[in-house]
C-alpha cells in the first residue's frame, strides 16, 4: 500500500488499564476510502482500540497517524476534536435536546448558514430520510436513529469514521437490511471507515479488510475471503465460522494430510508429520454407509433444525465428532449409521 | 479518561468547595477541645447529658417508625391501588414535607396547648417527614416487575404472601434510606422542637449558646449530635442490604390492586387520618390566626419587607450554592479517578449536620477568624449555603449523569472543543434538572430558621424570624399574615415542584 492511500495507521499500539493488558502490539493501516472491520470477541479490547484513534484513551506505548499525521504517541498529543475523525457509537448517541437537522449539523462551521443548511439536507437525502430535519431523535425508530447518527459523522467529511458496533441495540431483521443501507451509504460518500464488531457475518458481508483481534492481538487482517478460508491459526479459522478440527499426519511433500478421513489435499502445503486439521461444516456431506464417495462412517448423535438448515453431529471411527452442515431436509435420524463425505482441500495447523 | 486542563480545574475548584463545607466543622472541633479534654469529658458525662441523649433517641426512633408506616401507606394508595386522583393525591401527600416544621408545630400548640413536649414534637415531625419514606418507596413500587408477582401468584402464594415475600423485600433499600433521612431530620430539627419546648439536644444546644456563650458544652453537644448522625448513615448502610434489584428485558406497567368497597373505605379514612392533621391542621390555625388578627391593623409593608428578603436570601443562597456545587458534582460524574470521589463525599459528611450545629460553628469562624463580617449577609449566605451544597450535590448529579458520556465522545470528535461540549451538550440536557434544583434550594432557603435565626445581620426580618420572633411572645395573631406567606411563597410551590418532578419521572 503506497503511503498517501493509508488514512489510518496503528503503529505497536500497547494499552494497558491498571495492570490489566488490554492491546498487545496491536498494527493496523487503514486503507483510503474502504471500509475495514475489526472483529473479536467481546472483552478484546476493540473499543479501546476506536477509543484510542478518537483521543478519548491515549495509547500507553505506540503511535496513531491519520493521514499520514502522527496525532498520538509518546510525545505527540492531538485532542479528539482536532483529529477530523467522527463517530458512530452504540445506540446512535443523537443529542436529545436537538432536532434531527440540528444533530447533523453539530459539528459544521457557521452550522445555523444555507451553506450547512444544503450540507445538512444533502446528508439526509444520503442516508435516506430527506424532510426529517425538524423531528425529534424520539420520534425515529432505531433503525433512522442510527441512520441520523451515520448522517452527523459523515457531515463534517471526516479522514475516518469509526463504528462502533452501530447495530448491536437493533433486532436481528433490522439489523441486516440497515446494514447494506450503510455499507452503500459509506461507498456512496467514499467514507473510509474503521467498523468494530463482534460478529462475523456482519464483518465479513460488509468489510474490504478484516483485521481479526484475538487475545488482545491481531490474529490475522486480511480481505472476508481469506480469513474465512485461509485462516492463519486454529484460533482465528474457530472464531470465524464454525470449524471442526481433529489429528492427521502431513504426507507427500506436505501435500495432503492423512487423517480418519483417508488421505485429503492440503489447500496450501504444511510441514510434514503430525498436524492439527481443521474443516468447514459445509465440506462435509452426509450419504450412505455404503457410497463409494464416503471417506468415513459414523453414528448421528444428535441434529439440530435452523429452518433454512441444520446441522448434524456425527462420531467417527477414532471418536472424532464432525459437526456437519447440510439442507434442513436431509436431517439423518438420531442414532442411524450414516456415510461421510468431505469435499474439497482442507487446512492443516 | 484522558486528563485534561479543564478536568483539572474542575477538580481543584472541587476541592474548594469541599474545605468551605468542611471548614466550620473543623473549627467546632478545634474549639471544643482548646481547653485539653478534660472539659469536654466533664460535659459528657453528666447526667444531664444521658438523659438528653436518651430523650432525642427516643423521639428519633417514634418518629422514623412512625413516619416509615405512614409513608409506606401513602405510597402505596398512590403507587398500587386503583384509588382514582393520583395527581392529587401525590401533591397531597407531599404538602406536609414543605411545611416549615416549626410553623406546623405552632397550629397544633396554639390549638391544642397540652401537645408541648413529647407529644407535639413526635406527632408534629412524623407528620412533615413521612414523604421522605413516602417518595423513594413509591418510585421502587412503579419499578416492581408484575411478572415477579406472577411467578409467585402460579406457585399458589396468596396475595398477602405476595406482599409479604415479593414486594416489600424490594422496598427494603427505599424504606431504609426513607428512614434515614426521617431519622437524621427527627435528629436534627430545630423548629418543631423548640416550638414544642422539648428538650433535646438542638434545642439545649441553641440554650447553651444563648445562655452565656459557654462554646464548650454547645460544642460538646454538637459533637454527640454529629456522632448519632453518622452513626445512623454507617447502620442505614448495613440495613438496606448489598443486592441490588436485577432485572433482565423490558419493564412493564406496574398492576395495580382492585381494592374491595370495604378496603375502599378503610383507605379513604386512612387518607383522612393523614392528611387531616397533616395539612388540615396547620392551615385551619393559620386561618384562625388571620381572623384573631381583625382585632388590630396588620403592618403589611413589613410582611412584604420581610417576603423580599426572604426571598433575597433565597436566591443568593442558591445561586452560590449552584456554583459552589456544581465542581463537584460534575467531578463525581465525569472524572474517573478516586480523588475526584473525595469532594462529593466531604459534602456528604456535612449532609447529616444539624442546622443549628452549622449555624454556631460558623458564628465562631465569624467571632474568631472573620470578625468584620460576622453577623453580615456574606455570613448568613455562607451558613445557609453548607447546609445546601450537599442536597445541590445529588441533584445536579442526577441531571448531569442525564447525559450519556457517549454523547459527549460524539461531540469531541465532531470537533468541539471540551468546553464547548459542556455548552453544547451537557448543560443544555441538564438544564431542567438544574433549574428544578436550584429552585427547590432556594424554597428551601426561604423556609429555614436556626441558621438565619443566628447569623442575620442585626436588623434583618425574614419570614421565619418575623414567626419565631413573635412565637416568642406567643402572639399567634401578628405571626398570622407571615404564616400565609411562607405557605404560599414557599410550603405551596415547594410541593408542586417536588411533585411535578416526581410525577414526570413516573410518566417517563
Amino acid at each position: 500500500m503506497n503511503t498517501t492511500d493509508v488514512a489510518l495507521e496503528l503503529r505497536s499500539i500497547t494499552h494497558t488499564f491498571g495492570s490489566t493488558r488490554v492491546l498487545d502490539d496491536v498494527n493496523l493501516t487503514v486503507a483510503h476510502g474502504s471500509i475495514t472491520a475489526l472483529l473479536g470477541p467481546s472483552g478484546v479490547g476493540k473499543t479501546t482500540v476506536l477509543r484510542i484513534v478518537a483521543g478519548f484513551e491515549r495509547p500507553t506505548q505506540g503511535a496513531v497517524l491519520i493521514g499520514g499525521r502522527v496525532v498520538a504517541d509518546a510525545d505527540t498529543w492531538i485532542p479528539p476534536h482536532e483529529r477530523g475523525i467522527s463517530i458512530v457509537p452504540q445506540e446512535g448517541a443523537l443529542f436529545p435536546h436537538l432536532c434531527v437537522g440540528e444533530n447533523v449539523a453539530f459539528g459544521l462551521k457557521k452550522r445555523r448558514s444555507t451553506t450547512a443548511r444544503t450540507r445538512v439536507n444533502e446528508m439526509l437525502d444520503l442516508v435516506g430520510l430527506p424532510d426529517s430535519y425538524d423531528k425529534r431523535p424520539s420520534e425515529l425508530s432505531g433503525g433512522m436513529q442510527q441512520r441520523v447518527a451515520l448522517a452527523r459523522a459523515l457531515a463534517t467529511n471526516p479522514a475516518v469514521v469509526l463504528l462502533d458496533e452501530p447495530f448491536s441495540a437493533l433486532d436481528a431483521g433490522l439489523r441486516e437490511s440497515l446494514r447494506e443501507q450503510v455499507v452503500d451509504i459509506l461507498r456512496t460518500a467514499g467514507a473510509t471507515a474503521l467498523w468494530v464488531t463482534h460478529d462475523q457475518d456482519e464483518a465479513l458481508s460488509t468489510a474490504d479488510t478484516v483485521a481479526v483481534l484475538l487475545g488482545h492481538k491481531i490474529a490475522q487482517v486480511a480481505d472476508p475471503v481469506s480469513v474465512y478460508r485461509l485462516p492463519d491459526t486454529t484460533e482465528v479459522a474457530d472464531f470465524v465460522g464454525e470449524a471442526v478440527s481433529f489429528n492427521g499426519a502431513v504426507l507427500d511433500g506436505g501435500a495432503t494430510v492423512q487423517c480418519v478421513f483417508g488421505t485429503l489435499e492440503l489447500l496450501r502445503p504444511h510441514a510434514m508429520g503430525a498436524t492439527t486439521v481443521v474443516i468447514r461444516p459445509e465440506q462435509f456431506e452426509i450419504t450412505t454407509t455404503n457410497d463409494p464417495l464416503a471417506r468415513s462412517v459414523g453414528e448421528v448423535l444428535n441434529t439440530r433444525y435452523f429452518g433454512h438448515d441444520g446441522t448434524v453431529e456425527v462420531r467417527v471411527a477414532d471418536g472424532t465428532i464432525a459437526t456437519v452442515r447440510l439442507h434442513a431436509r436431509l436431517l439423518p435420524e438420531v442414532g442411524s449409521t450414516v456415510g461421510v463425505v468431505v469435499n474439497g482441500k482442507v487446512l492443516a495447523f | 479518561m484522558v486528563r485534561t486542563r479543564g478536568s483539572l480545574v474542575t477538580l481543584g475548584l472541587a476541592f474548594v468547595t469541599a474545605i468551605i463545607t468542611i471548614v466550620p466543622l473543623g473549627y467546632l472541633l478545634i474549639q471544643s477541645f482548646s481547653k485539653g479534654t478534660q472539659p469536654v469529658i466533664d460535659e459528657l458525662f453528666q447526667s444531664r447529658t444521658l438523659t438528653l441523649i436518651t430523650r432525642s433517641l427516643v423521639l428519633t426512633v417514634a418518629v422514623t417508625i412512625a413516619s416509615v408506616v405512614i409513608g409506606t401507606f401513602a405510597a402505596w394508595v398512590i403507587a398500587m391501588t386503583n384509588l382514582w386522583g393520583r395527581v392529587g393525591l401525590t401533591i397531597a401527600f407531599s404538602l406536609p414535607l414543605a411545611i416549615p416544621s416549626y410553623l406546623a408545630a405552632f397550629a397544633w400548640v396554639s390549638w391544642l396547648p397540652n401537645t408541648a413536649g413529647f407529644t407535639g414534637a413526635f406527632i408534629v415531625l412524623s407528620l412533615v417527614s413521612y414523604p421522605y419514606v413516602m417518595l423513594p418507596v413509591m418510585a421502587a413500587m412503579s419499578r416492581l416487575d408484575p411478572v415477579h408477582e406472577d411467578v409467585a401468584r402460579a406457585m399458589g402464594r396468596s396475595p398477602i404472601a405476595i406482599l409479604w415475600e415479593i414486594v416489600l423485600p424490594q422496598l427494603r433499600r427505599p424504606i431504609a434510606s426513607g428512614g434515614l433521612l426521617v431519622a437524621l431530620y427527627a435528629l436534627s430539627d430545630f423548629g418543631a422542637v423548640a416550638a414544642m419546648r422539648h428538650e433535646v439536644f438542638t434545642w439545649v444546644i441553641f440554650g447553651a449558646y444563648r445562655a452565656g456563650f459557654n462554646p464548650t458544652r454547645a460544642a460538646t453537644l454538637s459533637l454527640i449530635l454529629i456522632a448519632a448522625a453518622l452513626a445512623l448513615t454507617y447502620f442505614e448502610s448495613h440495613i438496606r442490604g448489598r443486592h441490588d434489584v436485577s432485572r433482565a428485558g423490558v419493564s412493564a406497567r406496574l398492576r395495580r390492586t382492585q381494592l374491595s368497597p370495604l378496603a375502599m373505605s378503610a383507605t379513604v379514612v386512612g387518607i383522612a387520618a393523614v392528611l387531616l392533621p397533616a395539612i388540615g391542621v396547620p392551615v385551619i390555625s393559620v386561618v384562625s390566626w388571620m381572623q384573631r388578627e381583625t382585632s388590630r391593623a396588620t403592618d403589611w409593608a413589613s410582611v412584604w419587607q420581610a417576603s423580599g428578603q426572604s426571598f433575597l436570601n433565597g436566591i443568593v443562597t442558591a445561586l452560590v450554592t449552584l456554583l459552589l456545587a456544581f465542581p463537584v458534582a460534575w467531578a463525581a460524574v465525569r472524572i474517573n479517578s478516586r480523588i475526584a470521589r473525595i469532594p462529593e463525599f466531604t459534602t456528604y459528611l456535612t449532609h447529616s449536620l444539624p442546622g443549628i450545629v452549622v449555624a454556631i460553628s460558623v458564628v465562631y469562624v465569624g467571632i474568631r477568624a472573620a470578625r468584620p463580617l460576622y453577623q453580615e449577609f456574606p455570613m448568613l449566605i455562607f451558613g445557609q449555603v453548607i447546609i445546601f451544597v450537599p442536597v445541590m450535590v445529588t441533584s445536579l448529579r442526577a441531571a448531569l449523569e442525564k447525559t450519556p458520556p457517549a454523547l459527549e465522545d460524539v461531540s469531541r470528535s465532531l470537533g468541539v472543543t471540551n468546553a464547548a461540549t459542556l455548552l453544547r451538550v451537557t448543560l443544555p440536557i441538564a438544564l431542567p434538572g438544574l433549574l428544578a434544583g436550584t429552585a427547590l434550594t432556594m424554597l428551601a432557603a426561604v423556609k429555614e430558621l436556626p441558621v438565619t435565626l443566628l447569623l442575620r445581620p442585626t436588623g434583618m426580618n425574614t419570614l421565619s424570624t418575623r414567626i419565631w420572633d413573635y412565637s416568642t411572645v406567643s402572639d399567634y395573631a401578628a405571626m398570622g399574615p407571615y404564616a400565609v406567606a411562607i405557605l404560599l411563597l414557599a410550603a405551596v410551590p415547594t410541593a408542586l415542584l417536588g411533585t411535578l418532578s416526581v410525577v414526570k419521572e413516573h410518566a417517563q
